[in-house]
């Protein structure tokens, strides 16, 4: 017998293994160091959440009650791995063009980014896991319980709720921790999945051992085996043609349809190529994992005393032939696969309500709607976090409201079938470009009301929400709808039943909806680019005409991917455009891009929703798809193409234009700065002559003399100042100005600056806002230059905002080998005209020159920073004026771009 | 269980060309051989249900074990053989008509 307490204690050592695993892999995705982080096996051992504990405990189980028939829920998903080319191939593409982040979003985006099918699957996710939850929480507390007490038979646990609260917490702990890292479904949860891979090899060793145990240890051998199988009570088992079939079809469509499969095989899949090997790799693990099923069955059957409970013979079999330690492995590979399951099912279903159901309602529950968006990532995240608690809690919930019933071990095929319903809606949307949402609709709405009402209800007992009496009867005494033998068709396996009746009628509303109803332009343009996601010639995009706000854009965009990932998005696309700065010209292309990309995020209903707040009048109509279709497609398209010519005309000669202007900017500053150089050196010089003249009276008192002395030095000091800087100018944009390099915390750099620039307009109150803990960072570069830099902005932001009570806020942040240290202050910014040319000599937006200066001062920071391997740039949309820092850590490692 | 596809319609300007040079024409029969791999496995599965293992006297079920495991092994086999070649199309890019 194993001790209680090695168990609890292997087990806790075993739970922070898995927690140091999936930091240290996350850390490492984080650094890019993580290549084999995104290999093909990882991909596929993560695909064994497929197998939870109730294929681990239960289809020993299962093979002592019905022989055979345990491996159909193996042979389905192997019969979709092997054709791998078919489907899954087409749903991984689909997923990643589309950003798709669940199973929900899949269906939602495909007719016509509709939020309430979006929502009705989600429902539909819910109320199909949380009892397969609660499953998994019951095999563990029974595992648990089979170790605690004296006799294996004895697992009334006293605590048994306890243990399960336990389990509920620390899940959604780990999947808090490392489920919700970041927002967009294309960046992968690396710690999540390499744990779930580690666990899947546990999984794997421990249910090998025991079966070699059992086959060699307490058999004869292979041979014995098979003789001890003829003779136990297996060998008579009746094979039901029907369950054969259904069986094996319902398992195929679980591994499509389960919200945790589709999260693995769809949206953690980091490379197509990896179905090749999952293609074959994962049938062999599903071979592997039921291998030792029936020799487990058997030989448990013919050594364990008459009532005990088969589900756990891969426990107790070792236990009660005395290997303690086998016991513990084969608990530790029940415990990995009932975690890992609720750990990527909590993911998903969290993914599906924070983005269908949290967020829209959010959204429209605020005034303003999109518009006035504001954090959009901090809520989603909370609301992600949030709902895996709950998640949890409802499992947790229905785990002790039946009490741990032997309703519960049922609860792995009614899933399976609940979440089927998602079949028809699935397959056609990617098959089928006559598909509509209002077939949709109608096919899951059926089939789940007729799931709920044969299969789920029914499956909580007479005592349930279903009384024994509508059982046998039938609601108001009407025979014909009785909820097992709809229709009156007696004697079919109740499960077959509700199988054949949901799935049929479903798909039949399916059909005939999709046949009768008339999609939306959106809707049909979505089937297209679902149906023919392999030929890419076909593109049509969302938006026929663009003109939206880019700064508005930009703001929303922040406020879901964050500031540093939607400022580099946007700067992408303008370069690509060739512009400069982080506003490019919103082109449909642009902006169906942007919106593809906020899906990733909080899926496309609500991205879709969103960006259409923006570009209002331009969402695609039943006219721009004819245009793409119609007879006269080719004369189309060459118009179109001379259209896009001369667009890309008009953009370069727009382009052409800006450069123009600035070039005239240019000139007409330049002879400004001559004139206002000239004035600058012949005031002092007016002065300095008037001054010596009078000195040279020969009879002025004394202090006269001194008083003229001292403004003539003063002029001569500011003269010279003039032409140092000057000077200064011409030597860094030679590149051959020396720098002295040295290390120093980039805090007291800043604390520096600060400091020096406190003596430009004195007279005003100033707040500054930092988050100190982020500036303390070593940097490598010539640290007087860096401070004149940041003297020089924060002296221009004590100089020119305008608020009433400016305030001023410096942000420091780590971008790989590069540091970016952000500049905003709270006036009202530069005007979008300007911001071409404040770097360039000589220029003063304002007339108000008498803050001194002759215009230098940003144009000596650009040059400097080019100097140090860094840049400066203007940061719109931020609120005010913002100025970006960005250089590297250590000087000589990264080029300037 | 699937419908079939409808990529072999009309593609536009783009229309593939009808006859394929031998290498891409080995491929396009690795692809079909992968689509029909489980229609094989269902059909090799499915032959149990003509058997009665409940009804006979006759020692079936241990043959049976052997021949369900049989029929896995080949298919992922099968499976492995084809994969290398469809990895490459995959990275070729030649996945048009799927």
């Amino acid at each position: 017998m194993v001790p209680f307490d090695l168990l609890v204690a292997g087990c806790i050592a075993y739970v922070i293994l898995l927690f140091a695993v999936a930091f240290v892999a996350e850390r490492r995705a984080r650094s890019g160091r993580g290549g084999w982080l995104r290999s093909p096996w990882v991909y596929t051992l993560s695909l064994s959440v497929y197998c939870t504990a109730w294929t681990f405990y239960g289809a020993v189980g299962f093979a002592a009650r019905s022989g055979l028939e345990f491996a159909t829920i193996y042979m389905g998903p192997t019969l979709i791995m092997v054709g791998w080319w078919w489907i899954l191939r087409k749903l991984v593409r689909i997923g990643r063009t589309q950003r798709v982040t669940s199973i929900a979003d899949l269906i939602s985006s495909r007719y016509g980014k509709s939020n309430l099918l979006g929502v009705i699957v989600t429902l539909l996710a819910v109320v199909g896991t949380a009892p397969y939850i609660a499953l998994q929480l019951q095999s563990v507390t029974l595992s648990f319980g089979v170790f605690a007490a004296a006799s294996p038979q004895g697992w009334a646990l006293p605590d048994q709720g306890v243990t399960a609260i336990w389990v509920a917490a620390g899940l959604a702990l780990f999947t808090i921790l490392f489920g919700t890292r970041n927002l967009d479904a294309n960046e992968r949860h690396h710690g999540v999945v390499i744990a779930i891979a580690l666990e899947a090899v546990v999984k794997l060793v421990a249910l090998f051992g025991v079966g070699a145990f059992v086959v060699w240890g307490v058999a004869g051998g292979v041979g014995d085996v098979l003789a001890k199988i003829e003779a136990s009570p297996i060998a008579d088992w009746p094979l039901q043609p029907g369950r054969w079939i259904g069986l094996t079809f319902l398992s195929a469509a679980a591994l499509l349809t389960l919200p945790r499969m589709f999260q693995v095989l769809v949206v953690e899949n980091a490379d197509e190529r990896h179905l090749a090997t999952a293609g074959w790799a994962f049938p062999l693990y599903l071979l592997a994992m039921s291998l030792f099923v029936v020799p487990i069955a058997v030989v448990g059957l013919e050594r364990m005393p008459a009532g005990s409970n088969p589900d756990l013979f891969v426990l107790t079999l070792p236990l009660s032939e005395g290997n303690g330690g086998l016991a513990i492995l084969a608990f530790l590979g029940g415990f990995s696969s009932a975690t890992s399951m609720v750990i990527v099912a909590a993911i998903a279903l969290a993914t599906m309500v924070s983005n269908h159901i949290v967020t829209p309602l959010w959204l429209s529950l605020r005034a303003g709607g999109a518009r006035a968006a504001g954090d959009v990532r901090g809520l989603v995240l909370t609301a992600r976090r949030l709902s895996i608690g709950v998640v949890l809690a409802l499992g947790y919930g229905y785990y002790s409201l039946s009490g741990g019933s032997e309703a519960l071990a049922a609860i792995g095929l009614i899933a399976f079938v609940g979440l089927a319903q998602i079949l028809p809606a699935m397959l056609g949307g990617i098959f089928w470009r006559g598909a509509t949402r209002v077939g949709a609709g109608a096919g899951l709405v059926t089939g789940f009301a007729l799931w709920l009402y044969t299969l789920f209800l029914p499956s909580f007992g007479s005592s349930g929400l279903i009384s024994a009496e509508v059982l046998v009867e039938g609601p108001f005494g009407w025979g014909w709808l009785r909820p097992q033998a709809l229709f009156g068709i007696e004697g079919i396996d109740p499960l077959m039943h509700a199988m054949i009746w949901s799935l049929a009628l479903n798909t039949a509303a399916f059909l005939i909806g999709s046949l009768l109803s008339f999609p939306e332009p959106l809707e049909r343009m979505q089937g297209a680019a679902f149906v023919h996601v392999f030929d890419q010639s076909r593109g049509t995009r969302g938006w026929s005409r663009g003109g939206a706000e880019p700064e508005g854009l930009l703001v929303m965009a922040q406020g879901i991917l964050g500031g540093e990932e939607a400022q580099r998005f946007f700067q992408a696309a303008a370069v690509e455009q060739g512009k400069a700065g982080f506003l490019p010209d919103t082109t449909p292309d642009f902006i169906d891009r942007l919106e593809r990309r906020l899906a990733g995020a909080v899926g496309s209903a609500t991205a879709h929703a969103m960006i259409a707040q923006f570009a209002e009048g331009a969402a695609v109509s039943v006219q721009d798809l004819m245009a793409v279709a119609s007879e006269a497609q080719q004369i189309k398209e060459y118009s179109a193409q001379l259209e896009a010519k001369s667009e890309e005309l008009a953009r370069t000669a727009r382009q052409l234009r800006e450069v123009n202007d600035k070039l005239t900017d240019l000139s007409v500053q330049k002879d400004a700065f001559l004139s206002q150089i000239s004035h600058e050196l012949r005031t002092p010089m007016t002065s300095i002559r008037a001054f010596s003249e009078i000195l040279m009276e020969p009879d002025l008192p004394e202090p006269m003399r001194a008083k003229y002395a001292e403004i003539i030095h003063e002029e001569a000091i500011r003269l010279t100042r003039l032409l140092d800087d000057l000077l200064d100018l011409s030597v860094l944009e030679n590149r051959k100005a020396q720098l002295t390099v040295q290390v120093a915390n980039l805090h007291d750099l800043i604390e520096r600056a600060i400091t020096s620039a406190s003596s430009t307009r004195p007279d005003r109150d100033f707040t500054f806002h930092r988050d100190l803990p982020t500036e303390h960072m070593a940097v490598y570069t010539d640290t007087d230059r860096l401070v004149q830099v940041f003297i020089n902005l924060v002296s221009n932001a004590r100089k020119y905002c305008d608020a009433e009570h400016p305030e001023l806020t410096i942000r420091v942040r780590r971008a790989g080998a590069r540091v970016e240290v952000d500049f905003v202050d709270n006036g009202s910014g530069i005007p979008k005209k300007s911001q071409s040319i404040i770097f360039e000599k000589f220029s003063r937006l304002t007339d108000t020159s008498r803050a001194g200066g002759a215009g230098l001062g940003l144009a000596i920071c650009r040059e400097i920073m080019a100097n140090l391997g860094g840049t400066i740039e203007y940061l719109p949309g931020q609120g005010g004026a913002a100025f970006r820092v960005s250089l590297p850590v250590r000087r000589g490692l990264t080029r300037a771009a | 269980m699937t419908l079939p596809d409808a990529g072999t319609g009309r593609r536009g300007d783009r229309r593939p060309p009808v006859f394929l040079a031998r290498r891409s024409y080995r491929r396009r029969r690795m692809m079909d051989a992968c689509r029909m791999l489980p229609i094989l496995g269902a059909a090799l599965w499915m032959i149990p249900i003509l058997w009665h293992p409940a009804d006979t006297a006759a020692d079936d079920t241990a043959p049976g074990i052997v021949y369900l495991f049989a029929v896995w092994i080949v298919l992922v086999a099968l499976a492995a053989a084809l994969s290398r070649g469809l990895t490459r199309a995959l990275e070729d890019g030649e996945d048009e008509g799927g």
